[in-house]
């Protein structure tokens, strides 16, 4: 996995809670065998038209959002199914960091895996964050995963978690700096295993 | 020792390695896997050159992929090019890696979720993954049954160990006894109605209570099945001796004297007397109604005697502004009382609906009345062993009677991935999990209900009140 230590780029705002996985990739799209090309399906009932053009009153459609690399949203981000096709769209679809009060279990698990930063912040912080996306053009924010704080050029400043745990909170952060593959890690106690299996047979 | 939980019990039993700091790594003893979700790990696999640790404990199966039509002895090949795509890599990745697969062709063939219950596999006391969120299912025998993605299926394979940090525990008591004609999909709505989509985030759920303790094992694990719709990854029900009897000379349980054993084992599983839960929710059954989902997430629920809700009364501007938008991508006016809503299509099956007790308790409404003239119905059993058995107690002749199509294992309407899917517009009463938008069909409108609603409404055309049918 590709290391993660800071981004600076435009919020898009997803005023919505609760937004569920079936909605970030629709299920027709989980046939490929790949991690990959998931970006253009992205959003995509909400994002398209019937017939495939874009819909203009789709939030994330507008222009001053192009190009957007940070996702902020409305809390229980994520709900819904295990698919990590969703994280994969995500990042086939440009996204760095998903801001949001609160994500769905796995969802968040699966954000760990693929260098998806999930940053949880209060509502309060969460709703100016988006006002402000929604009122200024192009408004860009920093995340920072080693000071774990977001910030803007206007002076806006706040510290986030990863994860509500604090050990795990700094776990995570630490795998995600770092780039470290679980298996890997997991691979390193394989003597633990096997006595585990010896003890159990 | 001190009185622990039986999540802790069973957690505490699977360490394999513990430091101050990091996720705990658990050991698994059964990994289920399907054809969405494996893929990309399997593939994973293959580039760092790894082999499965333990295929012994590693079952998979074909099922989100599968069209129900067809007589599926007739071994027809499916048409869609990409979903055999799927299926092929399935087959390919089981043969290689050393699997036990059930294809769709394969006579035990199924929904994961029913097919490792009813062939015995799914055991109490055991910790259970698969890459499917629904994996909370095999929590019903009293085992941490957790679902995972795709890196986790792989991390899985590749070392039959989970990397899981502690979950909160939350017990939900479900007191009384159940009013007549109420299912356990009634309670488990219920509940999700009462504390929310995001109310047991966090959380690994204990189902305890009367009412739980009253349901089958079915009815176990149609609750949960349905945990991860309230947010938690974990829902869980103490093994009892309704457990026992449902697992005893299944082909996988343990047999003879080794039934004995583990019995002996599973009796110690249950939550100690004084062991503390980190939250209590507590619901009286006997206040529960038959529940109908007006929206589109399954906690936006009410009774069947209700009305569709008035966004302008919810309780934050995010609730009222999520609510105006499920009504219009519902087309539902609030305030329309629930029983007036018609429907189009009736979908009797998926992981949470499709057992053997499901189906009978569907023909029982069914029998001898046929469905409106305005609705086309069908029945997908959750798997071929279900759809022998209810052939053998004539289910299948009530059904086709009544004007349902009977249909061949899979996962089906549950979610749009194979040929059966709600056209765009169309209303749909359906025992599955999940009304989000989209999720039956692009623009199908999805109603959440139980299997005898769902059989009434098939019948009548619009949602009744199945305590008066
Ligand atoms: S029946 Fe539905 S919820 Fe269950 S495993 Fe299949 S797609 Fe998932």
């Amino acid at each position: 996995m590709e290391p993660f230590k800071k981004i600076t780029g435009v919020v898009a705002a997803l005023n919505r809670v609760n937004v569920d996985t079936d909605q970030i990739i629709p299920a027709k799209h989980l046939k490929r065998i790949e991690k990959t090309g998931f970006g253009p399906f992205l959003f995509e009932s909400w994002g398209k038209n019937a017939d495939g053009t874009p819909n203009p009153d789709f939030e994330l459609n507008a222009p001053s959002f192009a190009g957007a690399s940070v996702l902020a949203t409305g809390r229980n981000f994520g709900s819904g199914s295990s698919r990590e096709h969703a994280v994969w769209a995500l990042r086939d679809g440009g996204f760095s960091a998903v801001i949001a009060p609160s994500f769905a279990d796995i969802f968040h698990k699966n954000c760990f895996e693929n260098a998806l930063v999930p940053v949880i912040l209060p509502e309060p912080v969460v709703d100016g964050i988006m006002a402000r996306a929604n009122e200024l053009t192009g408004y860009e924010l920093t995340v920072d995963l080693e000071t774990c704080e977001v910030s803007d050029s206007e002076g806006f400043r706040a510290s986030f978690v990863v994860h509500q745990d604090p050990a795990t909170h700094e776990f995570r952060r630490y795998c995600m700096l770092n780039g470290l593959d679980e298996i890997g890690l997991t691979m390193e106690h394989a003597n633990a295993i096997t006595a585990y299996e010896k003890a159990r047979s | 020792m001190p009185p622990k939980t039986m999540f802790q019990k069973i957690w505490d039993a699977h360490i394999v390695h513990q430091e101050d700091g990091k996720p705990t790594l658990l050991y698994v003893d059964l990994h289920l896997v399907h054809e969405v979700t494996s893929p990309q790990a399997f593939e994973g696999m293959r580039e760092a050159g790894r082999s499965v640790r333990r295929p012994d404990l590693t079952v998979a199966v074909a099922d989100h992929n599968v069209p129900t039509t067809g007589d599926r002895s007739a071994k027809v090949p499916i048409e869609d090019p990409t979903s055999a795509a799927q299926l092929d890599a399935m087959g390919r990745n089981a043969g290689e890696f050393g699997i036990e697969y059930y294809d769709m062709y394969s006579e035990d063939q199924g929904i994961v979720h029913i097919i490792g219950p009813e062939q015995g596999r799914t055991q109490p006391g055991m910790i259970i993954v698969c890459g499917d969120s629904h994996t909370s299912t095999h929590g019903a025998f009293g085992a941490i049954a957790m679902p995972v993605g795709t890196s986790q299926v792989e991390h899985v394979l590749a070392t039959q160990c989970l990397v899981q940090a502690p979950l909160k525990t939350m017990e939900i008591r479900v007191n009384g006894t159940l009013p007549p004609r109420l299912t356990a999909k009634d309670v488990i709505l219920g509940i999700i109605g009462e504390i929310g989509v995001d109310g047991a985030q966090g959380y690994a759920v204990e189902f305890t209570g009367s009412a739980i303790r009253a349901l089958s094992m079915e009815g176990r694990l149609t609750v949960c099945n349905m945990s991860i719709e309230a947010g938690a990854r974990v829902g869980m029900v103490a093994p009892d001796q309704t457990t026992f009897d449902y697992l005893r000379g299944r082909p996988h349980a343990p047999q003879g004297a080794a039934f004995d054993e583990a019995v002996a084992r599973w009796r110690e599983l249950p939550t100690d007397p004084g062991a503390t839960y980190d939250a209590v929710v507590e619901i009286d059954a006997s206040s529960l109604a038959p529940a109908v989902t007006w929206g589109t997430n399954p906690g936006m629920v009410v009774p069947v005697t209700g009305r569709v809700p008035d966004p302008a009364t919810m309780a934050s501007p995010a609730a009222t502004a999520a609510a105006e938008r499920a009504l219009v991508y519902m087309g539902l006016e609030p305030n329309t009382p629930i029983q007036e809503i018609t429907i189009d299509r009736v979908f009797i099956g998926s992981c949470t609906n499709s057992r053997i007790e499901d189906l009978r308790a569907a023909a029982a409404v069914v029998e001898g009345r046929h469905v409106a003239s305005t609705v086309s119905a069908m029945v997908v059993p959750g798997s071929w062993r279900v759809k022998r058995q209810a052939e053998a107690e004539g289910l299948h002749e009530i059904f086709k009677a009544a004007g349902f199509d009977w249909r061949e294992a899979g996962c089906s309407m549950c979610l749009a991935m194979n040929p059966d899917k709600l056209a765009p517009g169309e209303r749909s009463a359906s025992t599955s999990n999940r009304n989000f938008e989209g999720r039956q069909g692009p623009g199908g409108r999805t109603h959440l209900v139980s299997p005898p609603m769902a059989a009434a409404a098939a019948i009548a055309g619009h949602f009744v009140d199945i305590r008066d049918w």
